[in-house]
């Protein structure tokens, strides 16, 4: 295995382990043995039911947490200094705008805090607003805006400052249906292209599905990876992709794969729907 | 253009029917109970010292205003209100400014503001007027810090309360984001905590006006110089002028109303982003 090789892998966990409060009566194991490698620029799922230690996994890829045990590198860092260096863009499922900011100068906010100059902030955060297509939106409050156009703000926030890696826990749980379709399609299209390397956690196996290059099953108690599955489905994907035949198997397969999870943890059976 | 400006005319009319519609009932209250007042006390025939007219109480405080505006005369009323005004006002800046800014100091460190927060809000619980005559030992009776002492040790437990509560309850989601820009504490502090503060500390800075001008009135009922609301009250009611005593009173909820809207304006100035502020489509 040669350097070139080291490079191309974005994220690499070996024999993580994240147990917390340990000792005490309150210890859970969040994440047991955890070995996962993702490549630079590409989208990958992580799936499970609560409690399976999904969130908990990208918290340690984006060093909002520390592992227990074991080996985590980003671009060949680790996690606290590839965030020291900004290679992260968080989305989370709230859009969590500062209210008091209009939208523009929310997505100026951590070009703000790394000291870009005033023009250059302004000018980075105009080209993302298009790409989100808020453009027309820049000067308004953000509770001004719908559910959809909120989190497309948090998107464009949160690549204004081009990080490597895009880490987003569950960014349209709390939209409808309807919504989460058409974002699941702008997402596509700003990965396309970004190029970015995508963590996308999710409960929806429709979504990881439709979006991800490999899914990672998780399941609880305690938290594991179960099965990593491929996903053979060609980009660019669209809304004929949801009627392929080769798109349904692969959602039956990763029901069965949750449900079988879900199966080995006696206490849990009646979990997965 | 003329069609866009005859719409705006017809807006701001449209917004002020609504807005004399929405306080109609208020006004229409007070005038009510004013009106009942007056009526009450001329049927039942009762005496001046009890419960005097307001008719009776607007003249009184018309004759001050005039003496107030002559240059040559001086009322003894309005130079009252001035006096507990500025007592009132200097304790609020020290005791809210300092609630401040102890908030600040101590919510940087979690272990000092969690330590002090029981304190604090068992100070809040004391009748802290009860150390009105202490104050007037300490600082002399007739000076005013000792009633701007009083109102300040009153503004600032709850300003300190209110203000360390915004600075901690900041959503979870809010601190991630802050940590994954690799933010410094100055900028979490300044773009963040403190911006997360403010519907908190104005809600304090709106109480903590109306408390100012009481703990000032009451304060000076345990003494001071003669021309303070206080004293001007408890002299003219032990006189059986009631008229008077009345009209310092009417002063002192003028005071305390004007106060407590400045503070109103400067928060809507301020964060005008708040969710109290917007207005209904």
């Amino acid at each position: 295995m040669g350097w070139g090789a080291l490079f191309m892998i974005a994220i690499a966990a070996s024999g993580i382990n994240k147990i917390f409060n340990p000792g005490s009566d309150a210890e859970v194991v969040a994440l047991q043995d955890v070995n996962l490698e993702v490549e630079a620029g590409e989208f990958i799922s992580l799936i499970g039911p609560s409690g399976c230690g999904k969130s908990t996994l990208m918290r340690l890829i984006g060093d909002l947490l520390a592992p227990s045990s074991g080996e985590l590198l980003v671009n060949g860092m680790p996690p606290h200094e590839a965030r020291q260096r900004r290679q992260y863009g968080m989305v989370f499922q709230a859009a969590t705008l500062y209210e008091w900011r209009s939208v523009i100068t929310n997505v100026e906010l951590p070009l703000e805090v790394m000291g870009y100059p005033k023009a250059e902030r302004r000018a980075l955060a105009q080209d993302k607003l298009r790409m989100v297509e808020l453009a027309d939106f820049a000067e308004h409050y953000p509770w001004q805006l719908s559910g959809g156009m909120q989190q497309r703000v948090s998107i464009a926030r949160a690549l204004v400052f081009d990080p490597s890696v895009l880490l987003m826990d569950e960014p349209f749980g709390a939209l409808d249906e309807f919504t989460r379709e058409r974002m699941n399609l702008e997402l596509l299209k700003i990965w396309r292209q970004t190029g970015k390397t995508i963590v996308f956690v999710t409960h929806s196996i429709s979504e990881a599905v439709f979006l991800s290059k490999r899914i990672v099953v998780m399941s609880p108690r305690p938290g594991r990876i179960t099965e990593i599955v491929d996903n053979t489905l060609p980009y660019p994907r669209d809304f004929n992709t949801r009627s392929d035949p080769a798109y349904h198997e692969l959602v039956a397969k990763v029901r069965d794969l949750l449900r079988d999870a879900a199966g080995t943890d006696s206490t849990g059976a009646d979990e997965v729907e | 253009m003329t069609g866009a400006k005859a719409q705006n005319a017809t807006a701001i009319s449209v917004g002020l029917r609504r807005r004399l519609l929405y306080y109609f009932p208020t006004i229409a209250i007070a005038i009510a109970v004013i009106a009942l007042w007056e009526i009450i006390v001329l049927i039942f025939n009762i005496q001046q010292f009890l419960l005097p007219r307001p008719s009776a109480i607007f003249a009184e405080f018309m004759l001050q205003v005039d003496l107030w505006l002559r240059p040559d005369e001086r009322s003894i009323l309005f130079d009252a209100g001035g006096a507990t005004f500025w007592e009132a006002f200097g304790g609020f800046a020290i005791g809210c400014g300092g609630g401040i800014l102890v908030a600040l100091i101590t919510s940087r460190w979690t272990i000092v503001s969690e330590a002090t927060m029981p304190f604090a809000i068992a100070a809040n619980s004391v009748p802290i007027i009860a150390f009105a005559p202490i104050m007037n030992n300490w600082f002399g009776i007739t000076n005013p810090a000792s009633k701007m002492a009083i109102v300040s040790i009153i503004v600032f437990f709850p300003t300190m309360i209110n203000t360390v509560r915004g600075l901690t309850l900041v959503d979870l989601n809010q601190l991630e984001l802050m940590h994954s820009y690799a933010a410094t504490p100055a900028h979490i502090m300044f773009k963040l905590r403190l911006k997360n503060a403010l519907p908190y500390i104005f809600s304090a800075l709106r109480v903590a006006s109306a408390l100012s001008l009481v703990g000032a009135v009451v304060a000076e009922f345990f003494g001071g110089p003669r021309a303070t609301l206080g004293v001007y009250i408890t002299q003219e009611a032990s006189a059986f002028d009631f008229a008077k005593a009345w009209t310092a009173i009417m002063l002192a909820s003028l005071i305390g109303i004007s106060f407590y809207l400045v503070v109103l304006i400067a928060e809507r100035r301020l964060m005008p982003w708040h969710v109290s502020f917007r207005e209904a489509d």
